[in-house]
């Protein structure tokens, strides 16, 4: 790993993840290889602790966030969890609210850094999480600091200043496709506005579900949701539209085959970049495929039997 | 019998925008052929030829129903099904 030893601050050790080279799924894209970053080691377990720090030090930079507000946003976990991470370590307050069904996981984690947690209606999915926060920060507003992840300029910005310039470091001029999938779209806009600037054009493909209704968590179908305010369609070059089972066997595949527990958004942008990979091969190109690892699986266990009762 | 099924957003558009619905039958499986029969592609997104899609959790009450007896789970009078998608976005 490329981490310096000795850190002052958990904070610290967010982002500079390592590039991983995924050898196992090449043998079916000769010619063309195969990356991804591995934001599951991010020390809160994923790729939204780049966005949760970069909104916390840009808000207190500009004096909105002080230590009489709370930080409160929607979300569907794993920026929740980000969030509780770097407010307990700078010493602020945070509240969450999440659609009631997220899993069991993800409210134990946030709770325990001692974040306040409100449920929104799990028939409602994110975008009424979405809805709910903005009415609890309506009706007490001096109360709260609201960054709105959807729409926030420090999200993006963490891959512009992150994810990006590592990628670009680590493969350099090598790289011909980036390939993420859609949440808030801050790592898709953020990590391909900082390749835009590369001498060389990089082919940006965006992933999302391919049906409204789906089973990858955390990622947006973009076409029945609140469209995030943060994205960009012009950055697009492509996007694939991933099944619920492709990006599920793919997640199950790359733990068997490599070791990799991962969420299903993961195997999602990993199924989706060895399709890319296996066309190229197929006609004969080369190229050097990078995508984005978002995080672990062990995020979604399902309840076990005797904690199936969910908190509605 | 009839049933209160709760629709997610994701799937209103098939449903005429509403929220609940009424089925009937005795059993899950029962509603959601009766909810096929009268909302075209609803059946589909819900089942497949394995049972309950891998990604869809079908509550009876606050209880999912991979926990009782899946489809067959019978339904009872001032019972409410939900259908529970997974977590979009962020």
């Amino acid at each position: 790993m490329l981490r310096p030893r000795r850190l002052d601050s958990i904070l610290d050790a967010v982002g500079n993840t390592p590039l991983l080279r995924l050898r196992t799924l090449e043998r079916e894209t000769p010619g063309v290889s195969l990356y991804a970053k591995v934001e599951f080691a991010n020390p809160g377990g994923s790729v939204k602790d780049r966005a949760a720090r970069q909104i916390f030090l840009d808000a207190i930079a500009r004096g909105e966030l002080t230590r009489d507000k709370i930080l409160i946003d929607s979300t569907s976990g794993n920026t929740g969890v980000a969030y509780s991470m770097v407010g307990a370590a700078l010493g602020y307050r945070v509240a969450l609210v999440m659609p009631s069904n997220v899993s069991q996981a993800r409210k134990d984690i946030t709770r325990a850094y001692g974040t306040e947690l409100i449920f929104s209606n799990p028939l409602e999915g994110s975008d009424g999480a979405i809805r709910h926060v903005r009415e609890v920060v309506a009706d007490d507003p001096d109360r709260f600091y609201y960054p709105d992840q959807y729409s926030n300029l420090s999200n993006p910005r963490a891959h512009y200043l992150g994810t990006g310039v590592e990628i670009l470091r680590d493969v350099g001029d090598r790289i011909t496709h980036f390939v993420a999938g859609l949440g808030t779209t801050g790592t898709f806009v953020g990590t391909t506005r900082r390749l835009r600037e590369h001498h060389r054009r990089v082919r940006c493909v965006a992933v999302e579900p391919a049906e409204q209704l789906h089973g990858l968590e955390g990622l947006k179908h973009l076409a029945s949701s609140l469209v995030p305010p943060i994205y960009d369609p012009s950055l697009v070059d492509e996007t694939r539209f991933v099944s619920t089972d492709d990006g599920w066997d793919m997640t199950d595949r790359l733990t068997a085959e490599d070791g990799l527990f991962l969420g299903h958004s993961a195997g999602a942008n990993v199924f989706a970049a060895l399709s890319i990979g296996r066309e190229l091969a197929a006609r004969g190109e080369t190229g050097c495929i990078v995508t984005v690892l978002c995080d672990r699986g062990d995020r979604y266990f399902a309840p076990m039997r005797w904690e199936k009762r969910y908190l509605w | 019998m009839s049933i209160v099924v709760r629709i997610p957003t994701q799937l209103r558009t098939l449903t005429q925008n509403q929220e609940e619905v009424t089925a009937s039958g005795d059993t899950v499986r029962a509603l959601v052929d009766d909810l096929g029969g009268r909302f075209p592609g609803l059946r589909e997104r819900i089942v497949d030829d394995k049972g309950i899609r891998r990604f869809i959790n079908v509550f009876l009450n606050d209880e999912d129903v991979r926990f009782l007896d899946k489809l067959d789970t019978a339904v009872k009078a001032g019972d409410v099904v939900s259908l529970i998608p997974a977590v979009a976005g962020g």
